[in-house]
C-alpha cells in the first residue's frame, strides 16, 4: 500500500485501476449476473444498450453484460493459468541455462531459439489443431507460447547478479548452488520477473481471444470473448454496439495489464 | 465495322433478345453500339460478368472434379443430354427427344443434329457412346461414377441415336442424363476443357480466376450468351468478397449472408429462394434412448423451428417437416412441416412414457466450420433444456466429422445440412437401411420397401406418390429433426439481371444481361 501511495506514476495508476475493476467484475460474476449468461430470447435479439440490458443483447437475444462478465473469468483463468506454466518451465529453463553456463545455457538457448523461431500464436495454432480444441489445451497452448520469453529474462537476470560481488563472495564462503539461487539472485531479477509476468498476461489474454475468434480456442458453452467477438462480426453494420463493447472489454483488460507492467518498470528503474 | 454496327442494330430491334453480330466480338464495337443505339430502351448486349467463387476449382474435367463449385462453373461449359428447368423438371438439351421401354430398362435418346463442340467437331452419338462408357466403365470395367455403375450398355444406332441398357430398373437414372456430354477421344479436359455448352472455356489461373466466354455458335436457340466474358474471381473469404461487391470489383455475389445484404443495402439486386437443402438435427437411431421412438417425438415437439430459422437464419429459410425442400415441388409432400408442432407438455409426456421424466445426457456434435449450425446446436441445446435433455455441445472439425459422423456414425446426434439433389431418389435414399452411409441408423422395413417401388417405378406420378409416402414415414417415425432449407441468397449489381434460382447450384450464365 505504501508503495501505491508513492507512486506517482500514472500509467501505473490507471493500469491498477482497470485490473481491479476487471478483477473485482470476474469475482462478481462468481456470484452473481444479471441474467443467465446463456439463457436466451430470442423475440429480442441483438437489442440495444437499454436498461434491463446495459450492454445490450447479442444474436440469440443474451445479455451481453452478463456473458462479458462470464467471459472474464475465462479470461483471469487461461490469463493466469498459462503464466503459471510458461512461469515454471521458463523459470526453471533461464535459471538453469544462466546459472550454470556452458553446454547446459547452450542446449538451452538452442532449444528456446528454437522455439522463438516460430511465432507465437502459429505454435499455439498448431498445437491446438494437433490436440483438439478446448480450454485445457488452450491454456497449455498459451503456457508453452510463454515460455521462451520468461526463460531468456531469466537467464540474463542470472547471468548478470551471479558476477556481483556478493554473489562471488558467498560461493566462496562455501554457499550451495540452492541456497546462492534463493537467497542471493532471485531477489534481484524478482522486478523483471513481475513485469515479464504481467506483460505475458495481457499476451494470453489476447492469444486467448485470437485463438476462440478463429475458432480454436475455448469451445461453447464456455464463454470467452474472442469468440464472441467472432459472433459479433456477421452483425458490425447492423448492431455495432456488439462489436464495440467485446473488443472494448478486451482492450480495456490488455491495457490494463499493459500499463501495469510498465509502471511496474519505471518504479524499479526509479529505485535502480 | 459499320457493317456489323448496322447488323447489330437491326438484329437488335427485331428480337432484342440477342445482339448476335458476327464479328463484332470485340468490346470497343460493343461500347459504340451501346453509345450509339439510345433511341430504344435496349438491352446492352456484351460486357463482362465478375462472379466471385468461395472455393478453388478442383479439376477442369467434368469427369474428375468432385466439388459442387467447379462443376457448377464448368456446367457452362458442358452440355448433357437433358437438363434441368428452375422447378426441377427435366427438359431436353443435347438430346432432341427421349423413350424409355415398357420393362424400364432401355432408354433410347434421339439427338440433335448439327450441334459443334468448341473445337469445332460434329457432336454425334459417337460422343455420347464414349462419354457414357467412360462414366460406366465399360472398357475399364472400372466406373467412373457409381452413378453409372448401372449402365449395361450404350450403344449408337446411327448418327443421331443413342440406346442405353440398364442392368437393372431404375427409376432414378433419367434425372443422371444431365451429365456432361464431352467429345470422344479427346483427353486433354484437365487443361483446356471442350464441350457443347453456352460458354467456351478461356483461362485458369489457380488461386486467381476462371475465365469463360461466350459460344457464339450455341445450338439452342434463343440462348446464345449476351455477355461476352465470364470471370470467376476465386475468393474464399466472405468478408473480403462483400467489400469487393461494395467495391464493384465484382458483379455477382452467389451465397451471400443476409448480414452481407445488409451491408449492401441498396446498391445491389437479390434473387433467393430456397435452395433445396435439408438442415437437420440427425439423431443416432441406434444410440440409447434415441433407438426410441417416443424420445424422438419428444425431441421433435421440443423443438421451435420458427425460433429457430428466425434466429440463426433471420427468417430466411423454409421450414421443413420430413428430409425433403420444396424447391422439389413435384416429389413433395406438403403439410409434414407441422406435424410436430412445438408442445412442452406434450414432450415431456412423451419422455415421461418412455422412461425418462428426468431427462438425459445428450451429446451433440457440430462442425465448428460452420456457424451457422454451431449457432443452430446453441439454440437447440437452449431449447431442449425445457424437456429435461441436457445437450452437450462437442465442436468438431469438418474433416474430423466426416469420419466419425459420416463415415462410423459414432455419435449421438449432430447438426448437419444435405444439399439438394435432382433427384428424389438421393435425398431420402439415405434413410435406407442398407444405404452404406445411413449414418442416421434409421432401420424401418416399410420405408426401404416403399424406396425399392419408387426406384422400381417408370410411371413418374406414381414414383411421385411412393417418395411423398416416404417423406411422411420419416416423419411419422421422427427419424430425424428437420429443421429448414435455408434461402440462398444471390447478390447482383444493379443493372445486372437473368439469374435463376435452381433446386440444385446451377449458374445459367447464357440469360445473364446488362440492362443498363
Amino acid at each position: 500500500m505504501r508503495l501505491l501511495k508513492r507512486n506517482k506514476s500514472i500509467p501505473f495508476n490507471i493500469g491498477v485501476t482497470l485490473v481491479v475493476l476487471l478483477f473485482l467484475m470476474m469475482a462478481c460474476s462468481l456470484f452473481y449476473t444479471p441474467y443467465d449468461p446463456n439463457a436466451m430470447e430470442p423475440q429480442n435479439r441483438l437489442a440495444p444498450p437499454s436498461i434491463e440490458h446495459p450492454f445490450g443483447t447479442d444474436n440469440f437475444g443474451r445479455d451481453i453484460l452478463s456473458r462479458v462478465m462470464e467471459g472474464s473469468k475465462t479470461a483471469f483463468l487461461i490469463g493466469t493459468l498459462s503464466v503459471t506454466i510458461g512461469l515454471f518451465f521458463g523459470f526453471l529453463i533461464g535459471a538453469v541455462a544462466g546459472y550454470f553456463g556452458g553446454w547446459i545455457d547452450e542446449i538451452f538457448m538452442r532449444f528456446i531459439d528454437a522455439m522463438m523461431a516460430f511465432p507465437g500464436i502459429l505454435l499455439a495454432i498448431v498445437l491446438v489443431s494437433v490436440f483438439n480444441t478446448g480450454m485445457q489445451n488452450t491454456i497449455i497452448a498459451l503456457g508453452i507460447m510463454t515460455i521462451p520469453s520468461f526463460s531468456r529474462i531469466v537467464r540474463s537476470g542470472f547471468i548478470q547478479v551471479k558476477e556481483f560481488d556478493f554473489v562471488k563472495a558467498s560461493k566462496a564462503k562455501g554457499a550451495g548452488s540452492m541456497r546462492i539461487i534463493v537467497k542471493h539472485i532471485l531477489p534481484n531479477v524478482i522486478s523483471s520477473i513481475t513485469v515479464a509476468v504481467t506483460l505475458s498476461f495481457s499476451g494470453s489474454v489476447l492469444a486467448e481471444s485470437g485463438l476462440s475468434y478463429l475458432g480454436l480456442g475455448v469451445q461453447p458453452p464456455d464463454p470467452s470473448w474472442g469468440r464472441m467477438l467472432k459472433e459479433a462480426q456477421p452483425f458490425i453494420v447492423s448492431s455495432p454496439t456488439y462489436v464495440i463493447i467485446t473488443g472494448g472489454v478486451i482492450m480495456l483488460m490488455v491495457l490494463g495489464f499493459n500499463l501495469l507492467s510498465d509502471g511496474i518498470r519505471d518504479l524499479r528503474d526509479k529505485k535502480a | 465495322m459499320k457493317a456489323s454496327w448496322k447488323k447489330g442494330l437491326s438484329v437488335f430491334a427485331l428480337t432484342s433478345l440477342i445482339l448476335a453480330g458476327c464479328g463484332s466480338n470485340d468490346s470497343a464495337s460493343k461500347k459504340e453500339s451501346a453509345a450509339t443505339g439510345t433511341e430504344t430502351k435496349e438491352k446492352a448486349s456484351g460486357g463482362v460478368v465478375r462472379i466471385a467463387m468461395a472455393t478453388e476449382v478442383d479439376n477442369l474435367d467434368p469427369y474428375l472434379s468432385a466439388s459442387t463449385d467447379s462443376s457448377s462453373m464448368m456446367d457452362n461449359v458442358f452440355d448433357g443430354l437433358l437438363d434441368t428447368n428452375e422447378k426441377g423438371e427435366l427438359i431436353s438439351n443435347l438430346a432432341e427427344d427421349y423413350t424409355v421401354s415398357e420393362d424400364g430398362l432401355t432408354y433410347t435418346f434421339k439427338l440433335k443434329e448439327g450441334v459443334k463442340f468448341h473445337d469445332d467437331s460434329d457432336f454425334t452419338a459417337e460422343d455420347v457412346v464414349y462419354s457414357y462408357s467412360k462414366l460406366a466403365g465399360l472398357t475399364t470395367g472400372e466406373p467412373m461414377s457409381s452413378k453409372f455403375a448401372g449402365v449395361g450398355s450404350v450403344e449408337a444406332k446411327g448418327d443421331f441415336e443413342v440406346v442405353v441398357t440398364l442392368k437393372e430398373r431404375d427409376s432414378s437414372f433419367l434425372a443422371r442424363n444431365i451429365v456432361a456430354i464431352v467429345p470422344s477421344d479427346y483427353e486433354e479436359q484437365s487443361k483446356t476443357p471442350i464441350g457443347a455448352g453456352p460458354f467456351k472455356f478461356k483461362e485458369y489461373k489457380a488461386g486467381q480466376q476462371l475465365v469463360l466466354e461466350k459460344n457464339e455458335a450455341y445450338y439452342l436457340e434463343g440462348k446464345t450468351p449476351k455477355v461476352d466474358e465470364v470471370q470467376f474471381k476465386i475468393m474464399p473469404d466472405a468478408e473480403s468478397s462483400i467489400l469487393a461487391m461494395q467495391a464493384g470489383e465484382i458483379d455477382v455475389l452467389p451465397g451471400i449472408s443476409e448480414q452481407g445484404l445488409q451491408q449492401l443495402g441498396d446498391s445491389v439486386e437479390v434473387v433467393s429462394g430456397p435452395q433445396n437443402m435439408v438442415q437437420l438435427m440427425a439423431l443416432n437411431n441406434s444410440f440409447e434412448p434415441l433407438n426410441d421412438l417416443r424420445v424422438r417425438q419428444a425431441i421433435n415437439y421440443a423443438i421451435d423451428k420458427d425460433t429457430i430459422i428466425k434466429t440463426v437464419a433471420e427468417g430466411k429459410a423454409t421450414k421443413l417437416g420430413s428430409n425433403f425442400s420444396p424447391a422439389m415441388d413435384y416429389y413433395f409432400e406438403d403439410g409434414l412441416q407441422d406435424y410436430y408442432k412445438t408442445d412442452i407438455e406434450k414432450a415431456k409426456q412423451l419422455l415421461a412414457e418412455a422412461g425418462f421424466e428426468k431427462g438425459f445426457d445428450l451429446q451433440l456434435t457440430v462442425p465448428s466450420d460452420y456457424q451457422f449450425h454451431v449457432d443452430t446446436a446453441q439454440m437447440l441445446a437452449n431449447q431442449l433444456k425445457e424437456i429435461n435433455i441436457n445437450v452437450e455441445i462437442e465442436p468438431i472439425e469438418f474433416s474430423t466429422w466426416l469420419e466419425r459422423v459420416y463415415t462410423n456414425a459414432e455419435y449421438e446426434s449432430t447438426v448437419i445440412s444435405f444439399t439438394g439433389k435432382l433427384d428424389p431418389y438421393e435425398v431420402v435414399g439415405r434413410f435406407v437401411s442398407d444405404y452404406p452411409k445411413n449414418f442416421i441408423k434409421f432401420n424401418y422395413t416399410e420405408l426401404d420397401n416403399v424406396i425399392d417401388k419408387a426406384l422400381k417405378e417408370t410411371d413418374e406420378k406414381v414414383k411421385a406418390n411412393l417418395y411423398k409416402e416416404a417423406q411422411r414415414i420419416l416423419t411419422e417415425q421422427a427419424a430425424s429433426v428437420f429443421i429448414m432449407d435455408p434461402d440462398r441468397s444471390i447478390a447482383m449489381a444493379n443493372g445486372l439481371t437473368g439469374f435463376k434460382m435452381y433446386p440444385v447450384q446451377k449458374y445459367n450464365l447464357e440469360d445473364l444481361e446488362f440492362t443498363e
